[in-house]
């Protein structure tokens, strides 16, 4: 496998498929790890870093056929492949702008994803489309298991998995999901459901990092706490929590459906109209449209366009996919003339309802 | 919201964008922040928090804990407090007594609950001392003394954990 075989595929979490797929983009849980004798990456020489990109790599191969796993040494990797990376969510943005020796590992689908020498020795990841958090668990669990056979982890009695930075001590473990909340923010519901969510001690974020309206409505929700709560109370918070907003998400697109239809009609047809006649596109005034374009897929207000193709299209707008997909890099004017064009074409044969 | 460091109400809210648009929020209450005088500076640094954050938990015995330096990877626990990385897992060892009321902020609990790996390192001793012959072997190796990188290599194979 090479980078630009994924260009043409559909990562994991993008296919739109599997239970809540019209507001629960996708389920993320992440783990980190670290060996028990190294220094932690940043504390290690360029010699220790080798080491541990070595041997990490090594006992990556060793999963064997199963995984399929192909390994990427980020650091020789062109900046343009780094961000490539960052915008399907195989690498942090931090692991693309470091430094020293450092890969990724990515599996078939890219469901699964781990990063060698980022903050933490290891950082493993698992996506799935759509609500699906046992699902992704019982991946992680079995991923971790087989990785923690063929290495010795830096675990205490007391505290558990050792990690870098103290926030992430015990579990080590993020779960997360990407929800795609339009109602809740033309409604302006948002401010009280994440009020809510902070008395359960659950983060929230935007989609890649910030937590602005500008995001499409795009918003990540995880888990604050990763010390004294087991992987099982944690994934219990998630589940008990998500269902909830999700009714809130859909009784808002029920209520504007029912008192301003023909408003959200407009903004939906005025969305899509823009993306098929518009000259030149920025991203993140793409973002916004598709996500108004997403909203009118669901609320079946558009027809011939499925919630992957607009998933699809959200990944393929951004800087990297852009240039990947142009086949050279761009400077930024270049880059929205070529955006707007790319949507024009995508989009032309849309039919509205 | 209660205050981050007692229990009354948090009305002041502080969000500071790092380089890279990471954004860390502090919630305090009135008299808090006073305290801290974070509303007296013009800028918010964010490093200047967390020694802060660091600094609250730490309190009178900071330092007792300032002396303290990890024998396994060398780092002192000042470094930690204005990095907010710790360098090596012994560190949890060498650091506990300041980590533990940190954890208590972070988590508010302090003892871990969950998944046991199947290989765990059961030696602390034996950790610490591979981990400060992976130092010494990159010295070594910087200062071109061969003999003793030699040395070092075939200690880190028998007692290392990697196997």
């Amino acid at each position: 496998m090479t980078l630009n075989d994924l260009l043409l595929r559909t990562g994991e979490w993008l296919r739109g498929v599997g239970p809540e797929a019209d507001i629960v983009v996708s389920t993320r849980i992440r783990l980190a790890r670290n060996l028990a004798d190294f220094p932690f990456p940043n504390r290690a020489s360029p010699l220790q870093r080798g080491e541990i990109e070595t041997l990490l790599r090594d006992r990556v191969q060793q999963l064997g056929q199963s995984w399929h796993f192909t390994y990427f040494a980020v650091h020789k990797l062109p900046e343009l492949d780094r961000q490539f990376l960052v915008e399907r969510q195989l690498i942090s943005r931090e692991h693309a702008n470091a430094s020293g020796q450092r890969g990724v590992a990515i599996g078939e689908t890219e469901a699964c994803a781990i990063m060698v020498n980022e903050e933490d020795h290891l950082r493993l990841q698992v996506i799935r489309s759509g609500f699906q958090l046992d699902e992704a668990w019982q991946e992680m669990d079995r991923l971790d298991d087989a990785l923690g056979e063929r290495v010795c982890y830096a675990f205490s009695q007391e505290f558990g998995y050792l990690t870098a930075c103290p926030t992430n001590v015990g579990t080590g473990m993020r779960a997360s999901v990407l929800l795609h909340l339009p109602a809740l923010g033309l409604t302006k519901q948002l401010e009280k459901v994440f009020r809510a969510l902070q008395k359960m001690n659950l983060v929230v974020r935007g989609l890649y990092g910030e937590g602005t309206r500008a995001s499409g409505d795009f918003y990540q929700i995880s888990n604050q706490v990763t010390l004294g709560r087991s992987e099982q109370d944690i994934l219990q918070a998630i589940r008990e929590t998500v269902p909830a907003i999700v009714e809130y998400e859909r009784q808002a697109r029920r209520a504007l459906l029912r008192e301003m239809r023909s408003a959200i009609q407009d903004r939906i047809h005025r969305a899509l109209g823009t993306l098929r006649s518009a000259v030149m596109m920025s991203s993140e005034e793409t973002l916004d449209l598709l996500s108004n374009v997403r909203l009118g897929v669901t609320l079946q207000l558009i027809d011939d366009l499925s919630l992957q193709r607009v998933n699809e299209l959200l990944l393929q707008t951004q800087p990297a996919h852009l240039q990947k997909i142009h086949g050279e890099e761009m400077e930024s004017e270049q880059r929205n003339i070529f955006r707007a064009r790319y949507l024009r074409e995508q989009l032309r044969n849309i039919q509205l309802n | 919201m209660k205050c981050f460091y007692c229990e009354q109400t948090a009305t002041v809210h502080l969000t500071n964008v790092e380089p890279g648009g990471v954004k860390k929020e502090l919630h305090l209450c009135p008299a808090c922040a006073e305290k801290m005088q974070v509303l007296k500076k013009k800028q918010l640094h964010l490093p200047a928090i967390v020694q802060t954050l660091l600094g609250a938990h730490v309190g009178p015995a900071v330092e007792e804990l300032a002396r303290l330096r990890c024998p396994a990877c060398g780092i002192g626990f000042m470094e930690f407090r204005h990095q907010g990385r710790l360098g090596c897992p012994y560190d949890y060892v060498a650091f506990r007594k300041g980590l533990l009321a940190l954890l208590e902020r972070l988590h508010r609990r302090t003892v871990h609950r969950g998944k046991v790996p199947p290989r765990r390192p059961d030696d602390l001793e034996r950790q610490c001392q591979v981990i400060a012959w992976r130092q010494q072997l990159s010295l070594a190796v910087q200062a071109e003394d061969f003999e003793l990188a030699a040395q070092l290599r075939d200690s880190i194979r028998r007692l290392g954990f990697q196997q």
